[in-house]
């Protein structure tokens, strides 16, 4: 008996009435864990109960902690008839698990019906007792830390990080058990959402059992999705990466700003930590696919493409998706452990080595009918098949790990199609895992040798310094080691697995640098970025064949290659045309529905400085002679030529002049040096000169042969550029913006879309695709427009064709405020080039100037150049990059002790200045105002309700994050058989996207959080029938609860605000009368 | 292409305040956006007419949802659905129940009931409102009227803690209500000259001097919130009138106060009897309920329009009431001088609001 829960039940307010003779309710409660059930008196007549309940008290092993929710249901008593529901709450209590995260649960919560939706509110108050159990076959795994966010979370310090972890859970969906043809819509959405809350419980109790089997004590990045199969079942899956994470002992000096009493009350011996003395007898959890009827009868792998710098010359011609063969490449003799994937997008600095590029892989499966038991683990075959693939592309790459990895899913009736992507990079092996763990990856002692003899290391040198001190780069940056390390290509230039033109960098000149790169992963934050970065997006439509089974299948997969193909090629082109020469977050997302293919790239598009100047786009016509197309010819390429100086205008990209002597430098190849002397030349030019000189030699050549290629030109010039005082992005921060003032608007956007007209092509659609993503943007820059200059940071599109003509698009970001002038400042200001990460995060900031210079090389010009030419040349197997690296590791930690010594000083005297300025900044604000203001309205401070902000990214600027009370991971039906009434689809999806958010914030706010970030809406399935007047909704949300404390709080007195919420009665929860 | 789903949802919710007057001014959709278009937004921001309606219909669906919510302010403050920061939950409020003042003016001391609501379209051509506004102005009247129907206390404060208003609305709305208690006919267009305003500082004035101790009214009086006691009371002061002697006091002690200060003395020797008289007779309607409705009409007709026809200026008017109050001190055989006080206190100073010259 390893636990025990304890709830009570305070009181509900605002609820229906459910008694249409007295307008009142007789409502009572009943409470839910596992089997065992509570009820509370009825409290006669009230829309307002005061239930003051006793304590229930449930003792239940661990394992059943971590799969159940706790269900509260609410209902009105009825003497003659059966007692009338009025609705749930489900209470995730997993955040009390763990001894770092929440210590009660204790607030107001929405009551939700599937039916009506929210109906009034309840307050409720759990606990959990914990005994300690070592017992050495337990199958709980409580004391796992999860994080949706895909850093390092941020008051913790990675110690290991050892690596992927996957689970998945299978089950039938009971909206296709023959139950549901008799019973209610309710009930039958309430089995769904019991079901799901309990396969994601289970799900997360074996990721956890699988980490501390590789003796991890966290899961970061953890992304749990839900794939609806219909009739062949339910999948709940997961990934992330496990760590060992150290809480940073001194965030607790922060502390006193949000640990009101009742938080730390309940640290006690009881709470156990994760046990270290486990140790599973069984190598991975079985998986209790509980009446699975997932088979696989039908399987195509699609070619896929692996995507990196092939842009320019005549590439546009020879790049086309081919399939890797290159298996015989390098490191043969590298046997690694089972998939070194990172679902994390940020990395500690010195711990990206190098980036390839990105890899994805896709297949097309058939989702079988036939009840096949014996197969439940189908499912992971399919998965393994595709993250294999995965891995030989990463290898191909002459890289051993795929970082930024994710996976997805896209089903139309019965045909899936799986998909993965990552970015195929080499890593500093310090960070993973010491030889003195048996785990999965002694083999990769051996692999490098150089790399291993510092590996030991760990534990004495401090790379996350402890500096939540430090603040600005300004005075440390100069003696930063220049950040183009990840950009030199990890593979062998000799023998490159695909043709890309390759220059020495542009910032170190000693290695090689593609001429494009393409990731899945956040700009690294020691990256040297030139201008601002902006979203780009490519778009395309592919009408396919009505089909059955298998004739379906291969349609799908022998369209998705040049499906690929095309979005690459829009991706290039888009990316030339705002003069930039790198892509980071790139997110391809190829929808299936019953009469299309629908591909969505974004990414966001920067100027790397390391990287060279992009070529222009030159368009060149097929027929030679004929004058007046000719001139159109000529039209278009002005027009092109504008665009591109445009846009260098708009994200500020003026490339900084070459320095003479590299003239002089001992370049070999003439084509390199004539590319070089050329550039230089482009940037001190005019606009149109620079045109000109495009088009000779390396330009990017668009031949239009046909009327179809004439419109993908015309397409390429219809993206509007966003808004003066816009920008936006999809990663977590805006390249050239640093200056982030606090007010934040997170948001979510859903548009559905009638196709319409039958006599559709390709052309027709891709145009209406376009139209419709671009008349979103537009429509998302004009509701925000009273908060310029902002940014919309992290720009999620999802698209998905839920029938025969129709488009459903939603996208989830967040728009932040920033402070123009500084932007300003900041551009003259050494700080430039260097990228920062918003001001939330001294800690980071500080790390920043540590980045232990990925390439010593780099940092060293004393070491010849020719040297490093001998190693890049030489074909020892390994990349030069590496082996250059492994050079300068001894004296390395030496040199980073010293400098950790001076930042901590250098960071002390600058804090004072840089956090009044902050300060100030806040109160200029008009949120900030705002929220002066509302301690001084009296009018609506009788008000219980604390603000919780909601974000999709990592951090909260001008906020620190001091903890992380657990992850909010929650899944919604909603149904209804009267759409007219409540306004029609977008009245309902409306009201329920509001019900969703306002749960979200409700049990963050019980948790006595905050905030949430990494916020993701993961699904958002929506259905209707117009004819019968009826829809259905079903919405998959996560992200980390969190307390923040404003920096500009941090000096004054800091009242947190969550702790008005967590005692219930205390401000009276009803009107002041 | 057309968009069937068209929805934007912010975790605070977005509120434009142009849109949201647009709507409380019972805009439909479309009239709104040619209404924004008008305004010159497409010119400013840059974008297309169908970001206008998209955005448009967005806000009037928020404000739909909201509406519900606003009908009970307190609730608005701790609902979870919408986070909107306190102020703008205030200024939503009070948007909401803010009202044109031609309206209000239109329907007091008319009965807040379903008849009434019927002739909003005729109010709604008079007064240039949409009807729309018309109505949710009107089922705001009525609304705070049924909140505070059965309460105690001091009607302002009752309404500004029930419907969290701002103070000076707070009191527009309890002349309203005390007006639909006690219905007082002023439709008549011999009252057409009083504003909203000067009917209301007169409900104010009347509540303020009447009404038991600052203005508690008194239970169970749900024809006015003026104290019975008090009206009973008022039979008493007929002896200034009917009693020839006390009348004949009452005029020279006037006169000899203010003989040489106000302008219109003449006038005001000859016509004093009748003024007085107009002035008691008045009170003495005040208890029964038939005759009640005639107390601005009696007024007016008898006491300013007099005073009008003789030229008095407000000043005169100020100095004769002043001293016609404080007169019967001096009166032998007058015993009920505080009664008398109280009362012409608040008949003083709504003849003072009302006098326009």
């Amino acid at each position: 008996m390893p636990g025990k829960l304890k709830v009570k039940i305070v009181a509900g307010r605002h609820l229906p009435v459910m008694d249409r003779a007295s307008d009142l309710t007789d409502a009572f409660v009943e409470v839910k864990f596992g089997n065992t059930t509570f009820k509370t008196d009825v409290y006669p007549k009230s829309l307002n109960p005061q239930w003051n309940s006793e304590w229930f008290k449930f003792e239940v092993d661990d394992e059943e902690l971590q799969d159940e929710p706790l269900q509260i249901t609410v209902l009105d008593h009825d003497t003659y008839s059966a007692n009338d529901a009025i609705g749930k709450v489900y209470i995730d209590i997993d955040p009390l698990l763990y001894s770092e995260a929440a210590t009660v649960i204790s607030g107001w919560f929405p009551i939700y019906d599937t039916i009506h939706g929210i109906r009034g509110e309840i307050n409720v108050v759990v606990k959990v007792d914990l005994f300690n159990d070592l017992n050495r076959f337990r199958q709980s795994s409580c004391g796992v830390k999860f994080f949706c966010t895909t850093s390092i979370p941020k008051c913790y310090r990675a110690v290991i990080i050892h690596g992927f972890v996957e689970e998945l859970v299978v089950n039938e969906d009971p909206e296709y058990q023959w139950i549901d043809r008799i019973r209610t819509p309710r009930a039958s959405n309430e089995a769904r959402q019991r079901l799901i809350s309990l396969m994601s419980g289970e799900l997360q109790r074996k990721i956890g059992l699988k980490v501390l089997e590789m003796r991890g004590n966290a899961v970061v990045g953890y992304l749990q999705c839900f794939d609806l199969e219909g009739e062949s079942g339910l999948v709940v899956r997961a990934i992330g990466t496990v760590c060992t994470l150290d809480k940073l002992s001194n965030t607790s000096a922060f502390l006193p700003a949000c640990n009101s009493p009742s938080k730390e009350m309940k640290e006690s011996p009881l709470v156990h930590p994760p046990s270290h003395g486990c140790r599973s007898t069984h190598n991975s959890p079985i998986h209790t696919a509980t009446g699975s009827r997932l088979t696989q009868n039908f399987s195509v792998s699609v070619p896929t493409l692996i995507y990196t710098g092939m842009g320019s010359g005549s590439a546009g011609k020879e790049g086309g998706p081919f399939k890797t063969l290159l298996r015989q490449q390098t490191q043969s003799a590298l046997e690694q452990r089972e998939f070194p994937f990172f679902t994390l997008t940020t990395f500690p600095p010195g711990f990206l080595v190098h980036v390839g590029g990105v890899v994805s892989a896709r297949s097309v499966k058939l989702l079988d009918r036939i009840h096949n038991p014996d197969e439940p683990e189908t499912r992971d075959a399919w998965w393994a098949e595709i993250r294999q693939e995965i891995k030989s592309h990463a290898k191909a790459l002459g890289c051993h790990a795929v970082v930024g990895y994710s996976e997805s899913t896209s089903i139309c009736e019965e045909v899936c199609i799986l998909s993965a992507s990552g970015t195929a990079a080499v890593l500093n092996p310090r960070f993973l895992q010491d030889g003195t763990v048996e785990g999965c990856l002694e083999q990769r002692l051996s692999w490098q040798p150089g790399f291993f003899s510092i590996g030991s290391e760990k534990g004495e040198v401090d790379f996350f310094p402890q500096s939540q001190d430090s603040s600005s780069l300004l005075g440390i940056e100069e003696a930063s080691p220049p950040g183009c390390g990840f950009c030199h290509i990890p593979y062998d230039e000799l023998n490159m697995p695909f043709p890309a033109h390759l220059t020495y960098c542009y910032n170190c000149r000693k290695q090689k640098v593609p001429d494009v790169l393409f990731t899945t992963i956040d700009l690294p934050v020691e990256a040297i970025v030139i201008g601002k970065g902006c979203l780009i997006q490519a778009r395309l439509c592919r009408l396919k064949k009505k089909a059955q089974a298998e004739a379906n299948a291969t349609s799908i997969s022998n369209l998705l290659p040049f499906m690929e193909y095309e979005v690459h090629t829009q991706l290039m082109n888009k990316l030339k045309l705002r003069g930039m020469n790198a892509l980071f977050g790139l997110r391809i997302q190829i929808t299936v529905g019953e009469n299309m293919l629908m591909g969505l790239a974004s990414a966001t598009g920067v100027y790397l400085a390391a990287l060279p100047t992009p070529g222009g786009i030159q368009i060149a016509g097929k027929t030679p002679n004929d004058g007046t197309y000719e001139q159109h010819i000529s039209h278009m390429q002005k027009k092109i030529n504008d665009t591109i100086a445009k846009n260098k205008e708009l994200y500020e990209i003026n490339p900084p002049e070459l320095p003479e002597e590299i003239i002089g430098s001992p370049i070999p190849e003439p084509r390199q040096r004539s590319r070089l002397l050329r550039s230089q030349s482009e940037s001190s030019d005019e606009v149109t000169e620079l045109d000109l000189s495009h088009g000779k030699k390396d330009a990017f050549v668009l031949e239009i042969d046909d009327t179809d290629a004439m419109e993908d030109v015309h397409s390429l010039l219809t993206d509007a550029p966003p808004p003066s005082g816009f920008y936006s992005c999809n990663t977590e921060i805006m390249p050239g913006i640093s200056n982030w003032t606090p007010e934040i608007q997170m948001f979510t956007a859903v548009r559905v879309s009638r196709l319409g007209n039958i006599n559709l092509t390709n052309q027709t659609l891709n145009k209406n695709f376009n139209d419709l993503c671009e008349n979103l943007l537009k429509s998302l820059y004009f509701k925000l427009r009273s908060m310029v200059p902002c940014c919309l940071c992290h720009v999620n599109f999802t698209v998905a064709l839920p029938e025969d003509e129709l488009v459903q698009i939603a996208v989830t970001a967040v728009a932040i405020t920033f402070d123009k002038n500084q932007t300003l400042q900041a551009n003259k200001a050494p700080t430039e080039k260097s990228q920062q990460r918003a001001s939330t995060d001294n800690e980071e900031q500080l790390q920043f100037p540590l980045e232990l210079c990925p390439d010593p090389l780099a940092s060293q010009p004393s070491l010849p150049a020719k040297e490093v030419l001998e190693g890049a040349t030489s074909q020892t197997g390994i990349p030069a990059a590496q082996r250059a690296t492994s050079i300068d590791y001894s004296s390395f930690a030496d040199r980073c002790n010293s400098w950790i010594e001076l930042i901590k000083l250098k960071a002390q005297t600058i804090r004072r200045g840089s956090i009044k300025t902050t300060a100030s900044l806040d109160k200029t604000s008009p949120l900030a105002e705002g929220y002066l203001r509302h301690r001084s309205v009296p009018s609506c401070t009788n008000s219980t309700v604390s603000v919780v902000k909601m974000t999709p990214l990592s951090f909260l600027p001008g906020a620190k994050i001091t903890k992380y009370l657990g992850i909010i991971n929650m899944f919604f039906i909603r149904e209804t058989t009267s759409l007219r009434e409540e306004g029609g689809v977008s009245g309902f999806l409306h009201a329920f996207i509001a019900e969703v958010f306002a749960m979200v914030r409700a049990h963050v706010a019980a948790l006595g959080g905050n905030a949430v970030v990494s916020y993701i809406m993961k699904q958002c399935v929506f259905m209707e029938n117009p004819n019968k007047n009826q829809a259905q909704c079903l919405i998959n949300v996560s992200g980390d609860a969190v307390i923040f404390v404003r920096e500009s709080e941090l000096e004054m007195l800091p009242v947190q605000p969550s702790t008005v919420v967590s005692q219930p009665t205390s401000s009276g929860g009803d009107v002041t009368t | 292409m057309t968009s069937d789903l068209d929805i934007f949802v912010g975790n605070t919710t977005l509120i434009d305040e142009e849109v949201y007057q647009l709507w409380l001014d019972g805009y439909t959709v479309s009239e709104a956006v040619s209404r924004r278009l008008r305004g010159g937004l497409l010119e400013r921001s840059g974008t297309s007419v169908s970001v206008l309606q998209s955005d448009t219909r967005d806000h009037f669906r928020t404000f739909q949802m909201l509406e519900r919510l606003l009908h009970s302010p307190p609730r608005l403050c701790q609902q979870l659905l919408f986070q909107i920061p306190p102020p703008r939950q205030a200024a939503l409020i009070q948007g909401y129940y803010a009202f044109e003042p031609a309206l209000a003016r239109e329907l007091l001391g008319k009965k807040l009931s379903k008849g009434t609501k019927k002739e909003l379209d005729e109010v709604s051509a008079r007064t240039g409102l949409s009807l729309r506004a018309c109505r949710r102005q009107f089922d705001n009247f009525k609304r705070v009227f049924k909140a505070v129907e059965e309460l105690k206390g001091p009607l302002a404060e009752l309404i500004q803690q029930h419907f969290l208003l701002p103070p000076p609305l707070a009191r527009d709305y309890a002349a309203i209500v005390f007006f639909a208690n006690s219905r007082f006919e002023t439709g008549k267009r011999r009252l057409q000259f009083l504003s909203f305003g000067d009917l209301a500082a007169c409900a104010q004035h009347m509540m303020g001097h009447w009404t038991q101790g600052a203005m508690t009214p008194e239970a169970a009086e749900p024809d006015g919130d003026v104290p019975r006691s008090f009206l009973q009371d008022l039979k008493e002061l007929k002896v200034l009138v009917s009693d020839k002697d006390l009348l004949d006091q009452h005029k020279s002690l006037v006169c000899s106060a203010l003989r040489g200060k106000i302008s219109v003395y003449n006038e005001m020797e000859t016509n004093f009897k009748a003024l007085s008289r107009a002035l008691v007779n008045v009170g003495l309607k005040l208890p029964h309920p038939r005759d009640v409705r005639d107390f601005f009409v009696d007024l007016v007709e008898k006491v300013l329009d007099p005073c009008r026809s003789d030229h008095w200026s407000l000043g005169d008017l100020r100095l004769f009431l002043g001293s016609y109050t404080t007169a019967p001190r001096a009166l032998g055989g007058f015993r009920h001088q505080l009664l008398w006080e109280r009362y012409m206190a608040g008949i003083s100073a709504c003849l003072l609001r009302m006098y326009h010259e």
